[in-house]
């Protein structure tokens, strides 16, 4: 790929604030995100998968938040840099973001068509009869039934999907570049979920949107996915093509991971745990941060904290081990 | 106060919807029964003049201390000033006293609140500020200010506005704390909104609940802290009649005149619980979250 990223995001760490110090919460993160592109992340609570997200639009409390390093480019400007003024027409207009929980995400006290044209009018400048008639149209492209008379509900009335829905319509609403997809599906049932997922996908190619998605659910990246991150305790562990990482993953970790996922094609009992839990942020642990709970752990993974490391095919892994034994034979 | 919400009601509402509720608040019981009172009393002051033919400062000492009777509905004071008359025109001064303070109050102490809410650095230096203005009794603060003020109808106001503004902007710091935290004001930030408006339109209309309310509080304590400053001399002067100092005055003879104090008294809990029952009403038709049919 000859083209430049729509998103770069650079050597970023990001660390907050916390009774006892500072913590780091993400650590050395990058990734290039491509015009179109469907990037998954996943990985367990605490892994740094929102913060990254969160990082992206600046949406972290100034006071208690510390980014030492990194750079965020979008379309060639760092956003981390940008002025408040200017990261405002960004958000929103180029960048728009969801959020998991569709009970909280929308403004109790103003209708759908309040919110969506709110959007709409910092943005764009169009007069209140010509937001509405697009908030219609939105709620419409959304697949919410009867759009002219839902247009003027509250959100109590919505069930919890189509809440979702009006968020969606909300973050499309400007047509933006990239759309950041925290957890879409996490607080909705298995049937809207999968409903969900369709029209993101369908909205994607109509309005040709790069999209990051973040989930635990490999499930869920596996279908929506090109590319994925695989994060562990803060850091890139795994990166590679939705294909490649189902079909053999790099890192011991994204092993765990997938033999954790229930197979419907199999008679399994007991579902393989990864052995212990996520480390606090504030643990100090020598070398790589999984290999207290890794298997294959060797001396040197204890010692060095493992690089990123390139194993071909636009592949990479946070484990020596692994693949030193892929390139050797 | 209702006017306030009233008017930040109609500006959240498309012209069509106002309508609504203005119907679902004619229809609401409580909110019902508050207006009439209030109104009631509104109108009461308004019309004083045609009410009563009397003066309300005019002393006639031929007819001191007269239990209520034909003459004297609501009986007579110990100057022979007709408690009636001193009462309607009371309300005229009373109503104003909290209606300003509620007014004056409820904005600044809504504006503070919600500013410490959004701008955390600005949080501690305000709400210690808040806390130092609370340290008083609130009576104690506007006797003082009054005092260094200098009597007068504006100045009063401020007077008990500071006294019971840090209160309201405490009450909706907290709320807001509570606002800020939920998602879809991070939605608005996404969504490319400044400081501003996410404050007046994302903050502050989710804290209506706890603020009309409060402020309806702030009504009924402002007329009865009226009343204690006008008995300690730096309220309303006399002879002008405010409610709270014909009770104040009626205080030395609560025996044997007990109608001086009584009637001006229920004038007051009359204004104070109407003012409840209005606000219990806006309270419910503003937040869409309590459901009311209609």
């Amino acid at each position: 790929m000859s083209a430049a990223p729509l998103l770069s995001v650079q050597d970023l760490t990001v660390r907050f604030r916390a009774d006892s110090g500072w913590m780091t919460a993400i650590e050395e993160v990058g990734f290039d995100l491509m015009q179109g592109e469907n990037l998954g992340i996943v990985g367990e609570s605490g892994s740094g998968k929102s913060v990254t997200a969160l990082s992206i639009l600046r949406l972290h409390a100034r006071t208690t938040t510390a980014i030492p390093k990194g750079r965020i480019l979008y379309d060639g400007r760092d956003l981390l840099t940008m002025p408040e003024r200017e990261l405002r027409a960004v958000r929103g207009g180029e960048i728009a973001m969801i959020f998991q929980d569709p009970m909280s995400s929308l403004n109790p006290v103003l209708t759908v068509a309040d919110q969506i044209t709110e959007t709409l009018r910092l943005h764009q400048n169009l007069d209140a009869a010509a937001a509405r008639k697009r908030a219609i149209e939105l709620l419409d492209l959304v697949r919410i039934a009867d759009a002219p008379r839902r247009v003027d509900e509250y959100p109590h009335r919505l069930s919890g999907g189509m809440r979702q829905r009006v968020m969606i319509a909300i973050a499309i609403a400007c047509r933006p570049k990239l759309l950041i997809a925290d957890e879409p599906t996490t607080a909705l049932d298995v049937t809207i979920q999968a409903q969900i997922l369709e029209l993101l996908r369908d909205l994607q190619a109509e309005l040709g949107m790069s999209v990051i998605l973040i989930s635990h659910d490999l499930g869920v990246i596996a279908e929506f996915a090109q590319r994925v991150l695989v994060m562990y305790a803060g850091r890139i562990v795994e990166q590679a093509s939705v294909r490649q990482l189902f079909r053999k993953p790099l890192h011991p970790y994204t092993d765990g991971l997938l033999a954790a996922v229930p197979r419907v094609d199999a008679d399994v009992h007991r579902l393989p745990a990864i052995p212990g839990s996520i480390p606090d942020p504030n643990e100090m642990i020598a070398g790589c941060r999984f290999s207290p709970r890794c298997l294959e752990a060797i001396a040197s993974c204890r010692a060095q904290a493992p690089a990123l490391l390139d194993a071909g095919e636009g592949r990479r892994a946070r484990c020596p081990p692994r693949i030193g034994s892929l390139t050797a034979p | 106060m209702t006017t306030a919400s009233i008017a930040t009601a109609a500006e959240r509402l498309a012209p069509r919807r106002r309508f609504v509720v203005v119907r679902k608040l004619a229809r609401h019981r409580s909110f019902r029964i508050g207006f009439v009172v209030v109104l009631l009393l509104v109108i009461a002051a308004l019309a004083a003049p045609v009410l009563t033919g009397l003066d309300p400062t005019a002393m006639r000492v031929r007819f001191r201390f007269r239990p209520p009777q034909w003459d004297f509905p609501f009986g007579s004071d110990r100057f022979g000033r007709d408690i009636f008359t001193r009462v309607l025109y009371g309300a005229q001064i009373s109503l104003w006293i909290g209606l300003g303070t509620t007014l004056l109050s409820g904005f600044v102490g809504a504006a503070v609140g919600v500013v410490a809410a959004q701008f955390r650095y600005l949080d501690a230096p305000l709400m210690r500020l808040m806390d130092a203005l609370m340290a008083f009794p609130a009576i104690l603060l506007a006797i003082g200010l009054a005092a260094t003020l200098g009597p007068g109808l504006g100045n009063l106001i401020i007077a008990l506005s500071v006294a019971y503004m840090p209160r309201t902007a405490r009450l909706v710091r907290a709320s807001a704390l509570v606002v800020r935290e939920l998602e879809f004001v991070d939605a608005a930030r996404v969504a490319g909104a400044g400081h501003l408006r996410i404050m007046l339109r994302h903050l502050l209309p989710n804290c209506m609940g706890p603020l009309l309310v409060q402020l309806t509080f702030v009504f009924a304590y402002a007329i009865l802290a009226e009343a204690a400053l006008s008995f300690l001399g730096i309220g309303v002067p006399p002879p002008a009649p405010s409610w709270g100092n014909i009770v104040a005055e009626g205080r030395d003879f609560a025996v044997e005149a007990w109608w001086i104090m009584l009637f001006p008294g229920i004038a007051i809990s009359l204004a104070a619980l109407g003012m409840n029952l209005l606000g219990d009403g806006l309270r419910d038709v503003l937040d869409p979250r309590l459901k009311i049919e209609g």
